[in-house]
């Protein structure tokens, strides 16, 4: 049988075919798209936002003109080398837990003067969020290589971990879904999409040091809060705050999962 | 842009990625709209003043082009990258080969 | 395979008689060449190429997955032993096939990489002019669509 007509069948008869005589059919696909993904993997579109995102770190921007060179993500003002690689992580000066974007934030805020809540209410991709999503590709592209390590050692980041926890297996929604129902399980797919298993470490590493990404579907450069954003979109969830605890806990709950894995982002998705 | 250009053994290694949307004409909005048509139609790069690469595009080319070709040069090259649209805007960098 | 062949049958045999009679006029270089992208048949790109008799050939290696995870991005890369002038990708099934062309001088490698927008699974042409003459490869690439994102 021909590689196309057991496409055909497989794409007429979807999960059935799987499900049964289709697993020879699955495993040559998941090759195939192994292919595709390594031919991508070569110059990342990604860099284009890296490379205004170094702009965007090193010029003096927003009202009170300054750039970024003092911004401190938990390794001391300007270590930018690893530090997303350990993130999240508690900080004593706002005394709460913070992941990559919420952290940028306060730094955005104290340093140059822009207030946060017009990052929290501006949609994705657009004003000052799609600023934030440059400087996050700069920041992230720093720490390519990077073993994970997310700290559970201070009291709030145990709180904030055990959060994440409990949303993660949380069910709700008109769907009564949780993020376990897509990735608690090793091996399971939608369509030609496998599911990462978020609470091994294999499968946690996998995604949480694979996101941020360039994502080919629509052209754009996703950041984790983004990600997260749409998969309660999908759950049926209401509508996070972006850089809320809530979201936070979620990053934590992966982050920690993934400990001791590398950290590869930014990524590049279908 | 951002432009990888170096020399191993005689062979210079061009890698162009280029950020552009790269709009079909055919792509509609959330409302039904057509996205009018707006793509970079030629990009050229020459070394060392001497054309060594000329691609035509259509809109068929994926957004955030990219493209590497191969060329007979040296390090030190220098390599002057142009691109026009179908909207004539057009960019130009340069980079020196490594 | 076997399919394939025929298919370039039928090209040689239509663009033979086609230039024969004076039909189909050269490709021309340097100034892009709107015609050429706005055709709409894969016929008529050979035919405005000047691609008459292109035959597939062992000197021209096309590059390309098996499946693209997504159509909006499909790598593909062509390269040939023979020293190249022009290259052209071409999806068949595209509102308009021609997607890209190329033009080599002498100091330039018969090598090609870019990525393409397929609106749907295809037959994907690689063209390459070498010495005034046009050969072909032909590879079908399947589009996908499906998940969440990853």
């Amino acid at each position: 049988m021909g590689l196309g007509l057991r496409l055909g069948l497989g794409l007429c008869l979807g999960l059935w075919l799987w499900a049964s005589a289709g697993w020879v059919f699955a495993q040559s696909s998941t090759e195939d798209i192994t292919q595709y993904r390594d031919m991508l993997s070569d110059s990342n579109p990604a860099e284009l936002y890296i490379a205004a995102g170094e702009d965007k770190w090193n010029t003096p921007a927003g009202p009170k003109k300054t750039n970024l060179k003092y911004c401190d993500l938990g390794l001391g003002a300007g270590k930018l080398e690893g530090a997303a690689a350990q993130l999240p992580r508690y900080f004593k000066d706002t005394d709460r837990v913070q992941d990559l974007e919420s952290r940028l934030m306060t730094c955005l805020s104290q340093l140059q003067g822009i207030s946060e809540q017009s990052i929290i209410d501006a949609p994705f991709g657009e004003g000052p969020k799609k600023d934030l999503n440059e400087i996050v590709a700069y920041v992230v592209s720093r720490s390519k290589g990077a073993i994970i390590k997310v700290s559970t050692q201070h009291p709030k980041e145990q709180a904030i971990y055990a959060l994440g926890k409990k949303a993660f297996y949380t069910q709700a929604g008109p769907y009564d879904f949780s993020c376990a129902s897509c990735h608690s399980q090793d091996a399971k797919r939608i369509r030609l999409q496998e599911l990462p298993n978020l609470t091994s470490p294999a499968g946690a590493a996998q995604a949480w040091g694979s996101w941020p990404a360039y994502r080919v579907s629509n052209g754009e450069f996703w950041t984790m809060q983004h990600r997260l954003n749409d998969c309660l979109r999908q759950q049926r969830w209401p509508y996070p705050v972006y850089g809320s605890d809530l979201t936070i806990a979620l990053s934590m709950f992966m982050a920690v999962n993934a400990n001791e894995g590398l950290y590869q982002a930014p990524g590049l998705k279908r | 842009m951002r432009i990888r250009a170096q020399e191993n053994k005689g062979r210079v290694d061009v890698k162009i990625l280029i950020r552009h949307d790269m709009e079909s004409g055919l792509r509609k909005t959330e409302n039904g709209n057509l996205v009018p048509a707006w793509y970079i139609h030629t990009l050229k790069v020459e070394a060392q003043g001497t054309e060594v690469f000329n691609a035509q595009f259509g809109p068929a080319v994926s957004r955030d082009p990219f493209v590497n070709f191969r060329y007979q040069g040296a390090k030190g090259d220098k390599l002057i990258v142009t691109w026009m649209d179908t909207q004539n805007d057009s960019r130009r960098d340069e980079v020196i080969v490594s | 395979m076997d399919h394939q062949r025929r298919e370039v049958m039928r090209f040689a045999s239509v663009f033979g008689l086609m230039a024969s009679v004076g039909l189909i006029a050269p490709a021309k270089a340097e100034a892009w060449s709107r015609a050429a992208f706005a055709e709409k048949s894969l016929d008529a790109v050979f035919r405005v190429l000047g691609a008459s008799g292109a035959e597939t050939s062992s000197a021209l290696t096309f590059t390309a997955p098996e499946i693209a995870e997504n159509g909006a991005v499909v790598p593909v890369v062509v390269s040939s032993s023979s020293s190249a002038e022009q290259i052209a990708i071409l999806v068949e099934k595209n509102p308009n096939p021609l997607a890209a062309q190329f033009f080599f001088t002498a100091r330039t490698e018969s090598f090609v990489a870019a990525r393409i927008k397929m609106a749907e699974t295809s037959r994907v042409y690689a063209l390459v002019k070498a010495g005034g003459i046009w050969t072909m490869a032909v590879k079908e690439i399947k589009v996908t669509l499906g998940g969440c994102g990853g």
